[in-house]
């Protein structure tokens, strides 16, 4: 089985977000990256569907030399080599482009990545990618088996989830609880540095363009209610906030 | 040229989402100077569907064909693009949700339209097509420049006030061709949760976390959530203990919401979790530690014991009907 995992190079869930150059560019000073963790957990089962099945796990990441780090860390984890596509990810369709045109020379039976990225958050690319390609496009995918040329899903839904199938190839964006994240041992950090990474130029062009970016308002103080008067607070959302 | 809506059902309604993108729509058709037509796909009727007039759709579009009646991408995604043809559609705008994200994705790529999704307020066109979306897990803001001939739109929750009119729009059938790989996939099997408010389509939301100290505790989140007619929702420790189901989660790696008033009892107020909620428009805060991090990002807080303060609010809420 091939599988291609598309992972993204994200600020840290705890990052402090702050912007430069009149607000037009992220400020990345002393803020830490990580490999997306809806990607951490498509990665994590690829790996475990290699150690099944056979086959081969590789990286494609879209995004500049700053991400071979994060590239490093999941040829550490279990996959056997790795694109990147030398660009900076600055719009989904474009990046989508990036992935169906790799995507397009080989054969993959599994296309996985994160439900979204935690940066820009729009959850379309592989939307995006299964259209480019013509396969379907399942998300948010929280559990995957391969039972021969069929994945046994099951999918959230608003309140719920539903059970799938469908034949391969797919494309799958992943969620919790689809693998456990798996942490890279010693070997597998050894073993990373001579694994092959390929990089690269881009193709295509992307149809947005993001002009400027914003912090929200600052939040206003606190109105504290003292406990025993915690009744006051129902009419405060009535007839302060207007929002009961 | 015109404005797109596709509207999603819920038990053959419009959902609460669609009509928020229905009347988004309408202001954008309003600027333009064009008029407002809905989709809608699968099992519904006319009287449903008219509603629609009211949030500003000129027409609707009922595309009814049995085989739509679960919904299915691929298909959706066809049938939303063939009527972008037969409208002429430039502005494609859709509610944000799981559906809504699929759809508009393929939609897009088959158009080669501009798409931007978490879209916060009505567009710009001042200067070419921009719009406000969130971004960073609601951190930030990014103004966006659409630049292709099509553009999809997909709108959060909130994005715009919405003022209920008393128009009425036509509705017509809409028999798209239909075609059998767009039914590849299978559903086998649904377990949802049935007589609860939907969490990312709820005005009200009562969450709460490791305050509550176990699962058999939660009667009380979901007595003041039934009295307020709100969803129920929980932190993250809380929906990896098992106490509550995934779908539940809100946060950074669950569901984000932006309701018009989130309540958190017993939840600290991690930065991943805010990252879920911050853009709701009021928070109210529920702790026994004052020192809580939540506290900072609320509106409205009061430092006690969740297991005094929720019976008591529920009863106030109660007795104030």
């Amino acid at each position: 089985m091939k599988i291609l995992v598309c992972i993204t190079n994200v600020p840290d869930t705890t990052a402090k977000i702050s912007f430069t150059d009149g607000d037009t560019k992220f400020n990345k000073t002393g803020v830490q990256y990580i490999c997306g963790p809806y990607d951490d957990y498509a990665l994590s089962r690829a790996v475990e569907l290699k150690e099944q099945h056979g086959g081969t796990v590789t990286v494609l990441n879209v995004g500049e030399a700053e991400s071979e780090q994060v590239i490093r860390k999941c040829l550490a984890i279990g996959a056997d080599d790795a694109i990147r596509v030398n660009t900076e990810p600055t719009d989904s369709y474009f990046v989508a482009e990036q992935i169906a045109h790799i995507a397009s020379q080989e054969n993959y039976d599994l296309i996985l990545m994160g439900r979204e990225s935690i940066d820009f958050n729009s959850g379309v690319v592989h939307g995006l990618v299964g259209e480019m390609l013509g396969i379907p496009s399942l998300s948010p995918v929280m559990k995957l088996e391969i039972d021969g040329g069929v994945a046994k899903m099951t999918r959230e839904i608003e309140g719920g989830k539903e059970d799938i199938e469908a034949s391969l190839p797919l494309v799958l964006g992943c969620q919790e609880p689809i693998a456990e994240w798996k942490i890279p041992n010693m070997r597998g950090i050894m073993s990373a540095r001579t694994k092959p990474l390929k990089v690269v130029e881009p193709v295509g062009v992307g149809l947005t363009i993001t002009e400027k970016y914003a912090l929200p308002a600052p939040k206003g103080a606190v109105k504290m209610i003292p406990a025993e008067e915690a009744e006051k607070l129902i009419d405060l959302l009535k007839n302060e906030a207007k929002v009961l | 040229m015109s404005v797109l809506v596709f509207a999603e059902l819920d038990n053959g309604s419009i959902k609460k989402s669609s009509l928020e993108a229905i009347y988004y729509g309408s202001e954008v058709a309003k600027a333009k100077g064009t008029s407002t037509t809905v989709l809608a796909i699968g099992e519904s009727n006319s009287d449903a569907l008219a509603i629609a007039g009211k949030f500003g759709a000129n027409k609707v579009l009922w595309a009814s064909d049995a085989r739509l009646n679960s919904a299915s991408i691929q298909a959706y995604s066809s049938v939303l693009a063939e009527a972008v043809g037969a409208t002429s559609a430039e502005f494609i705008i859709l509610a944000k949700s799981s559906l809504g994200d699929a759809v508009s994705a393929r939609v897009s790529a088959k158009l080669k339209a501009s798409i931007v999704s978490n879209v916060v307020d009505l567009p710009d066109f001042s200067n070419g097509v921009t719009v406000k979306r969130s971004i960073y897990t609601g951190k930030a803001f990014a103004t966006v420049a659409l630049t292709a001939d099509k553009k999809v739109i997909a709108i959060k929750k909130n994005a715009v006030n919405v003022v209920e009119g008393d128009g009425s729009a036509s509705v017509e059938n809409f028999a798209p061709a239909l075609n059998d790989t767009d039914f590849a996939v299978k559903v086998t099997g649904t377990h949802k949760a049935s007589g609860q408010v939907s969490l990312p389509e709820a005005d009200l939301v009562v969450s709460a976390g490791r305050g509550l100290k176990g699962p058999e505790n939660w009667g009380i989140v979901e007595d003041l959530a039934t009295a307020l007619g709100a969803a129920t929702a929980c932190s993250k420790p809380v929906s990896d203990l098992d106490w509550r189901p995934h779908h539940e989660h809100v946060g950074q790696t669950g569901i984000k919401v932006s309701p018009n008033l989130y309540i958190a009892c017993g939840i600290s107020g991690a930065i991943q979790h805010l990252a879920g909620v911050n853009s709701s428009k009021v928070i109210v805060v529920i702790n026994k530690d004052p020192e809580a991090p939540f506290f900072k990002a609320a509106d409205y807080g009061i430092v006690g014991d969740v297991f005094d303060v929720l019976p008591r609010l529920t009863k106030a809420i109660q007795a104030s009907k």
